[in-house]
């Protein structure tokens, strides 16, 4: 079996597009494209948001209604959404799946972003804060110079925990006959193609493993070493990380 | 100078931390602010840079009205220091001491440099300039905490508690420190403490606060052993009084008598010379090292591990507090007194020290 | 063909669902008792690993790194990809009932590995000297001490677990496995002319119910294990 995966994969035929079939590099692209738009709409969305709730302290219900999205499946939000929004587009483009997949990614991705950026702001001593205010510094100041920098790890938590889920669900969404890496599981599924669909999964797992790996060395190089102790033997926060600050704000 | 003019902080629920508080921090002088807790001491310091608005009442800075500027334009003439340094974990330490100056829109490589030269003048190590405040310990924070106040060279200083976090030992440094620093830099300068030790220790003036943020007392720390307003500022000025007061009362002719000593590494005198009981061992440069027993055996050398160490040192023109101590710790009764250099002038006599303290008294 | 014009059939109002629900109610009870048990053994068995895993991940520091960078990558992997890799890994069939809970088990042990060895890193270390002095030998202390005060932490972990564990089952659904997640399918399929809801409505319900009533008995779980918080709330 690992042969013939392996012998999928590595085929030149299936990276490159036919008239007939969507190569692995257009599909890659499409579900990297996704993930980015998704993401970036959520960090528009949800990092301002956070941060100034975090630093008011007004408007944490916000948060906490955020996150009860949670227990929401997110197959059945997504099937429900489709189903709901696709007959509005049928037959020009396919929008009627794409806005419904953005939805449910941008609705997944907010909680987890929302939450570590005001958890990271609220976790900053209030001895720290209250020496930047009594320095001199004003509102903005203070959330920008100081408090941002010091919540950088558990906003990059949630943007990885988020990332993850983008990348995860933008695979499902290819159940609902939509472009992307997923493709290759459920057309692999349907034609009885078990190389196929293993390498499609393969595919996946390495897209999210590399894109983990590619942001939590931006965090690396992001975040102060006065903050991430990097002088000591701890790991820092991960996607896990940001899940349990959830928990904590709910 | 600072002056609080019928300053009061009412909360919406009806409490008040700080009622009608009329008072002057002058130019150049520590003024502590000293209280149980409850008692306003912080209120009252962060109404100076407006970390809280007072209800009513007023704040000068000079003939400034402090609610007549920007608040974030006056916390950026007031140093501040609190209580465990607050420090901003993301900064170097050089990073942390040039805050202020970059507020105030100085370039980069000027702020870094006088950063640099203030966090030796606090009296740390340069090369922890490029550390983060997680790699130090707490009195090193603090230290940097101070020189991060420092950095814009404010007039004024407000310091929140900035040593009861530290250990008593390096506490006691912190603050000897601290006066030298101000001893340099004359800054005006509002303290606030729970400790009345610390109060005594480092205050010009002292304010003694009451639950209920009013005044009880402001006096200088003599004043305020010597003569409490009232039973609640006796009881938290606490025991001892008048010992601690003699902390202030100076000696400047202490009846000096000259007293027999014998060199360290040279050979025992014995009893010949008539003295009852010991002698003084002082070394090369006359710097007194401890007392010897005379009953011990002739001629033998005199070594280090023979000496008794117990008596302190007094020296001319200090303290009578330390005077009479030396008297009292000393196996001989004779307290000895020494020069500014630390060489042995003579020896006084609890006596003649207590004699000094009535003269003072009448 | 647009919707918006066509009367909605009664039936297929996303209202309808509870009597679609009592016209498949045999084969929608067997898929909430798949889903539930499904969500459930995973953290359990996640748990039991996680706890000698956790604890030798705060004895040693050294195995603390490695231990945390192996399971965050586990924790990476999608769940979809995982479902596919795990009959190939494990030698099982393509579409195996085993698959599921293998994969959950993976999630929900790497979640609480992190959480039990941040979780006991978080018990005062006076308190651990003192059951040290008292004569607490390692396990002992482990169990008597040290675990109780992670309590609270890990059963929060526990939570995340068990609620994400309910979302990514009904991903299962998607292909073909037994579970709440066949209602999506089933509306999916029932809605290629125009829309079906009650079955993905159902569905909906369905989870988040679980969901709810499978967090609320942790924290009861919880509660009971720690005593000594409800006396000093009530205090």
């Amino acid at each position: 079996m690992i042969g013939s995966v392996l012998g999928w994969l590595l085929d030149p035929e299936h990276w490159r597009s036919t008239p007939f079939d969507t190569g692995i590099w257009a599909q890659l692209g499409a579900h990297v494209g996704f993930t980015l738009i998704a993401l970036a709409i959520a960090v528009l969305l949800a990092l301002p948001a956070g941060l100034v709730i975090g630093h008011t302290g007004r408007g944490s219900w916000l948060v906490s209604a955020a996150n009860a999205v949670r227990a929401l499946p997110t197959v059945g939000v997504l099937v429900l959404l489709v189903v709901v929004i696709s007959p509005h587009f049928y037959g020009r483009t396919n929008a009627g799946f794409l806005i419904p997949t953005e939805i449910v990614l941008v609705v997944l991705a907010v909680p987890p972003i929302l939450s570590n950026a005001y958890a990271g702001v609220q976790n900053v001593p209030p001895q720290v804060r209250d020496a930047a205010f009594g320095m001199g510094m004003t509102g903005p100041q203070v959330l920008g110079r100081v408090e941002l920098p010091n919540a950088l790890p558990l906003i990059f938590s949630g943007f990885r925990s988020a990332m993850l889920q983008v990348i995860a669900t933008a695979t499902i969404a290819s159940y609902v006959t939509l472009g992307g890496l997923g493709r290759f599981i459920y057309d692999g599924l349907a034609q009885k193609d078990y190389p196929q669909m293993i390498g499609g999964a393969v595919l996946v797992a390495a897209l999210a493993l590399i894109s983990d790996l590619l942001v939590a060395l931006v965090q690396r190089y992001a975040v102060s070493r006065g903050v991430s102790r990097r002088f000591r033997t701890d790991t820092g926060p991960d996607s896990r990380t940001a899940v349990l600050v959830e928990e904590d704000v709910r | 100078m600072i002056r609080f003019d019928a300053a009061t902080k009412r909360y919406p629920d009806g409490t008040v931390a700080v009622d009608q508080l009329t008072l002057e921090a002058p130019s150049g002088a520590i003024t502590v602010l000293v209280g149980p807790s409850g008692c306003g001491k912080t209120t009252s310091l962060r109404m100076v840079n407006r970390m809280i608005e007072p209800t009513s009442g007023t704040v000068w800075l000079d003939d400034t009205d402090t609610a007549s500027l920007p608040a974030h334009e006056l916390r950026r003439r007031i140093g501040y220091v609190i209580q465990n340094a607050g420090l901003f974990p993301h900064r170097t330490v050089l990073d942390n001491v040039a805050t202020v100056p970059l507020l105030l829109g100085e370039d980069r490589r000027r702020a870094r440099a006088s950063a640099l030269e203030l966090v030796e003048r606090v009296g740390l190590d340069p090369a922890l300039a490029k550390r983060y405040p997680a790699q130090l310990s707490g009195g090193q924070q603090q230290r940097v905490g101070v020189a991060r106040a420092l950095a814009a060279d404010p007039p004024v200083m407000l310091m929140d508690e900035p040593f009861s976090a530290v250990d008593p030992v390096v506490r006691e440094q912190l603050q000897d420190e601290f006066l030298r620093l101000q001893g340099e830099l004359g800054k005006t300068i509002v303290f606030v403490t729970h400790d009345i030790d610390e109060a005594i220790k480092l205050g010009d003036q002292v304010a003694v606060l009451r639950v209920g943020g009013t005044l009880a007392q402001l006096a200088t720390p003599a004043e305020l052993l010597a003569r409490p307003i009232d039973a609640f500022v006796a009881g938290f000025v606490g025991r001892d009084r008048g010992y601690r007061a003699l902390a202030f009362a100076h000696g400047r002719n202490l009846p000096v008598r000259e007293e027999p000593t014998v060199a360290v590494g040279s050979s025992h005198p014995g009893s010949a010379a008539g003295l009852a009981g010991w002698i003084l061992a002082v070394d090369a440069e006359r710097r007194p090292q401890g007392w010897l027993p005379t009953a011990d055996e002739l001629d033998e050398t005199v070594t280090d591990s023979r000496l008794h160490r117990g008596g302190t040192l007094a020296t001319q023109g200090g303290a009578l507090r330390s005077a009479l101590d030396a008297c009292l710790s000393s196996p001989s009764g004779r307290g000895v007194v020494v020069d500014d250099d630390g060489r042995l002038l003579g020896s006084v006599t609890a006596r003649e020290v207590l004699e000094l303290i009535e003269e003072r008294e009448r | 063909m647009s919707v918006d014009v066509l009367p909605l059939d009664a039936s297929s109002s996303p209202l309808a669902f509870w009597s679609y629900f009592l016209d498949h109610r045999s084969t929608d009870l067997g898929w909430l008792w798949d889903h539930t048990w499904l969500s459930v053994v995973p953290v359990v068995v996640g748990l039991v690993l996680a706890l000698p895993l956790g604890w030798l991940a705060r004895r040693h520091a050294w195995v603390y790194p490695p231990m945390m960078s192996v399971t965050g990558l586990l924790y990476t992997i999608p769940s979809i990809a995982l479902f596919v890799l795990i009959p190939p890994l494990f030698g099982l069939s393509v579409l195996s009932p085993l698959q599921v809970p293998i994969a959950l088990s993976v999630y929900s042990t790497s979640l609480l590995v992190r959480v039990v060895a941040d979780g006991l890193a978080a018990v005062p270390s006076e308190t651990v000297q003192a059951a040290t002095a008292l004569g607490y030998r390692p396990l002992a202390r482990f169990t008597r001490v040290e675990l109780p005060i992670a309590v609270p932490v890990i059963t929060a972990g526990l939570r995340v677990a068990i609620v994400a564990n309910v979302s990514i089952v009904a991903v299962a659904g998607t292909i073909g496995l037994d579970n709440l997640g066949r209602l999506f399918d089933q509306g999916f399929t029932l809605s290629v002319n125009e829309p079906y809801y009650p079955p993905i409505v159902l569905g909906i319900v369905l989870c988040v119910l679980l969901a709810l009533v499978l967090d609320a008995v942790v924290l009861v779980v919880d509660r009971l294990l720690t005593p000594w918080r409800r006396a000093v709330a009530a205090r």
